[in-house]
């Protein structure tokens, strides 16, 4: 087995610390729009980042194949390359495979090779179906047994892109103002070490799942050691990895709705829960017994995205920012206003939202098969 | 001069001077605290043997002992043995720049803790955003430190009520030890452990119903493999009807459980004691920390328990063999690091509350025992020193002059229980205040993120094996 952790977390820290710039933008109606946004947001808050990470996450992006597994594969070596291709080929029959496109910019020096693959739903050798585990035991086994090979990126019509530099440089090497999709996310890096690695920037990604986040969780080390008793290993050394694989564990496994995942990672204060309903309280008091080692404390603010739906989040007292605001059918989430106005300077609605209070973006499509789905069960 | 209940002051009529018997002096501070003039003062006696770094004092003293009684030696408190204390090997984090610390005075900062088995998992329904899974019985404390056993009996009645008191005024528990509540007590049964040891002394419906926790006492850090011994000159007419025993009875109880010889046995008294109680309690057991703690725990929490009590080598006694309390046993430090470990391992950590008990000193104690992954602790030795004690070790005399390990009427007076409420109240008030500057200083604001968290400790001047047990880094690393 490679040692990831060797290129994630050079000196061996017990975690990766960085802080960060967000955004995110969501058009609710399902209209896809240029990647030009995001960009111009993630931006205007260069001062977020240092130049050591940024990175997208666009959702709607590949609307001809929309129910194949994209998967966007880094690789430092030729060799990792040709053993991971030779792997796909032993699983999976490819739909398609191309290199990346990207642009040769000034500011980004020593980009890895990039590959993209299209597995269809049917593309698996050994069964008659590809689905979300077995895509995940993929994404695992290349990324911790071939060496010097990384899928950054394995969901269906979605794609991140990211690597070392500034969120603007990013963009414009993988060309981002030649996609479209419904909903982005972008990430600007701080980090306080330097591993220069091209898989540490964010988002991170598995399945359709990304998560952009800015912060330092102080609980880091028991919400790890809770995940791995549910069998996850963190091997990215990262907050980020522990928010992601806390919403993958209790929204996809737990089957907890994401309003209810939000308040196991920022719950509310015992005193406050003294004043809720019964209903509300007994919910809440469970979520926090049974969930406290998934709690994260200490300061952060993530946008948890998937298809259709987009989460932002901050932690209970409010120590790193995040500001929404909506506009029509856009939805915007970002660490500053000053972005989304920079965007869009005329806005239906800005605001704050409180420690804890998560803010969900859906896509009008998905609220009514929600709504749909609820008259079944009632009926 | 009255003040000694070890008959070291006397009082000459002939030479109208008082006389001190220093040989007798047990060093418990009790004539000079409470000296009007502050005329005494206690230091340790000079007389040596000659200089042997193999045989010393205490080994040259207990042979003497023993070729003259033939008997073992008794003795009290816990292990006074130059182990290493693994507290203060532990080093802990604090915020700096990246990550802002928390104030305590200014933001919420929650110590709140829930005993009882969690499930693995929640089911919520979506629509009506509802929980529909039912939680086995939590108990809440407001402060993660419980009052361990300390049996009524080998403590005095006051003791027990300054202790009840002290639990209900603060929001945790207090636990009763093996020898009954006495009736006077049960108005603070919400904040008692009722135990059940090898012994079944005042056990009986009213006294399980009138409990917040059972607790299953199958071991004792002080004394791990063997039973309590309550000598019958302490089994006054009040401890003998609580314990129901004839009064004056020595009160032994069994080394094991006699229905308990094995896992399977130690499940089904867990369901009994849940059956006769309708399942409105978590049931503890607590078994002394011993090599294999590890697998016994994971056994233990598979067998139904709801808390598993660890109790370590430091752990505290009313009476215990010398050579057991000494000897036998390992340093809690140690054991609830591999306990929380396994149970993790094997994915059952979320079904079982850990309390560590055993030596327990201070609030930064507490943190660290949290940080290795304790629900909550158990202290009894501290508890006792709040209300007097100043570890002179002979509890096993009945003599206390502190009035605190005895059942002598007019000895036992020496406790008020308001006073005692009060400083026992203060103790963990201090101990909140503290854990809570801690916890702020980490960025953390709940204690439940500090649980477990062993990155949040460093270890300093310890050995990579230590280190690998405890499964923290060495400071600097």
């Amino acid at each position: 087995m490679k040692n990831i952790e060797q290129w994630n977390n050079p000196y061996n820290e017990d975690k990766v610390i960085a802080a960060c710039g967000l955004f995110g933008i969501m058009d609710t109606s399902g209209r896809a729009f240029s990647g030009q946004d995001v960009v111009k947001g993630i931006t205007n808050m260069h001062d977020r980042s240092n130049g050591l990470g940024g990175g997208f996450a666009a959702y709607g992006i590949y609307p001809d194949c929309s129910d194949h597994y994209a998967f966007h594969v880094m690789y430092l070596t030729p060799r990792a390359r040709e053993e991971t291709e030779a792997f796909f080929t032993t699983s999976f029959r490819l739909a398609s495979s191309q290199e990346l496109p990207t642009r040769k910019t000034k500011n980004i020096v020593d980009p890895p090779l990039m590959v993209r693959y299209f597995i269809p739903p049917d593309g698996a050798r050994n069964m008659d179906f590809v689905d979300d585990d077995c895509v995940t035991r993929t994404v695992m086994h290349i990324n911790y047994c071939i060496e010097g090979a990384f899928v950054f990126s394995s969901g269906k019509n979605m794609g991140v892109f990211k690597g070392v530099g500034y969120p603007e440089d990013i963009a414009n090497f993988f060309r981002l103002d030649e996609y479209c999709g419904y909903m982005w996310v972008a990430h600007g890096r701080f980090p306080t070490n330097t591993p220069g690695w091209w898989g540490g920037a964010h988002p991170f990604n598995i399945l359709d799942w990304t998560v952009v986040h800015n912060g330092e969780i102080s609980s880091y080390g028991i919400n790890r050691r809770f995940l791995e008793m549910y069998g996850y290993r963190c091997t990215m050394q990262t907050d980020t990895e522990v928010v992601a694989y806390a919403v993958d564990l209790l929204v996809r496994k737990h089957h907890l709705p994401i309003e209810v995942a939000a308040r196991v990672m920022a719950p509310p204060f015992w005193e406050e829960m003294q004043r809720q309903s019964d209903k509300e309280r007994a919910l809440n008091m469970a979520l926090r017994q049974t969930y406290g080692s998934l709690l994260m404390n200490g300061p952060f603010t993530v946008i948890v995205a998937h298809q259709g739906e987009m989460m932002g989040l901050g932690d209970r007292i409010r120590l790193r920012p995040l500001t929404a605001a909506t506009k029509d059918d856009l939805v915007f989430l970002s660490s500053e206003e000053s972005a989304i106005r920079l965007v869009c300077p005329e806005l239906d609605r800005v605001w704050t939202p409180m420690g804890g209070e998560p803010v969900i973006a859906r896509l009008k499509e998905k609220r009514e098969q929600e709504a749909m789905a609820a008259v079944r069960s009632t009926a | 001069m009255s003040q000694c209940s070890f008959k070291v002051h006397a009082y000459d009529e002939h030479d109208d001077r008082v006389c001190s018997a220093s040989e007798n002096c047990v060093g418990c501070h009790r004539c000079a605290t409470f000296c009007p003039t502050g005329a005494i003062s206690i230091r340790h006696n000079p007389l040596e043997y000659r200089n042997n770094e193999y045989w010393k004092a205490e080994a040259i003293e207990d042979i003497i002992k023993q070729a003259e009684t033939g008997g073992m030696l008794l003795t009290g408190m816990g292990n006074d043995k130059p182990y290493p204390i693994y507290w203060d090997h532990l080093v802990l984090n604090a915020s700096q720049v990246t990550n802002p610390s928390i104030d305590p005075l200014r933001e919420p900062m929650e110590l709140r803790t829930f005993l009882g088995a969690k499930p693995d998992m929640l089911q919520v329904d979506p629509q009506a955003v509802e929980l529909k899974t039912l939680l086995a019985p939590q108990v809440p404390i407001e402060v993660p430190v419980l009052f361990s056993a300390l049996s009524y009996g080998a403590v005095s009645l006051n003791v027990h009520e300054s202790l009840a008191r002290a639990a209900s005024e603060t929001g945790t528990l207090f636990n009763t030890g093996e020898g009954g509540l006495h009736r006077k007590l049960y108005k603070y049964g919400p904040n008692t452990i009722v135990q059940v040891a090898s012994g079944r002394f005042g056990v009986h419906p009213e006294y399980l119903d009138v409990g917040r926790v059972i607790e299953i006492k199958i071991g004792q850090g002080a004394k791990p493999g063997i039973g309590g011994h309550l000598p019958g000159e302490k089994v006054s007419a009040d401890v003998a009807a609580t314990r129901m025993i004839p009064k004056g009875t020595d009160a032994l109880s069994p080394a094991p459980h006699h229905d308990i010889y094995s896992i399977e046995d130690l499940a089904q008294l867990i369901y009994a004691l849940k059956e006769a109680t309708n399942y409105t309690k978590p049931v503890s057991v607590k078994i002394a920390a011993v090599h294999n703690s590890a697998a016994i725990a994971s056994g233990i929490a598979r067998a139904g328990a709801d808390i598993i009590a660890l109790d370590g080598l430091r752990g505290s006694t009313g009476a215990a063999p010398k050579v057991i309390r000494d000897n036998v046993g390992i340093p809690i430090e140690l054991a609830l690091a591999s306990v929380d470990t396994r149970l993790r391992q094997e994915g059952i950590r979320n079904r079982v509350s850990l309390v560590a008990a055993g030596g327990i000193r201070s609030s930064s104690d507490v943190v660290k025992a949290i940080a290795l992954g304790a629900d909550a602790v158990y202290i009894a030795t501290a508890a006792l020193v709040a209300l007097g004690c100043r570890v002179c070790q002979q509890c096993h005399t009945g003599k206390c002059a502190w009035g605190i390990c005895t059942t002598d009427p007019i000895l036992s007076k020496r406790v008020n229980p308001d006073i005692g409420t009060r400083r026992l109240v203060n103790l963990l008030r201090a101990w909140s205040l503290e854990i809570k500057d801690m916890l702020g200083g980490m960025g953390i604001n709940a204690l439940e993120s500090l649980r477990g968290n062993r990155l949040h400790l460093r270890g300093v001047g310890l050995t990579d094996t230590e280190l690998a047990v405890l499964g923290v880094r060495m400071a600097g690393d």
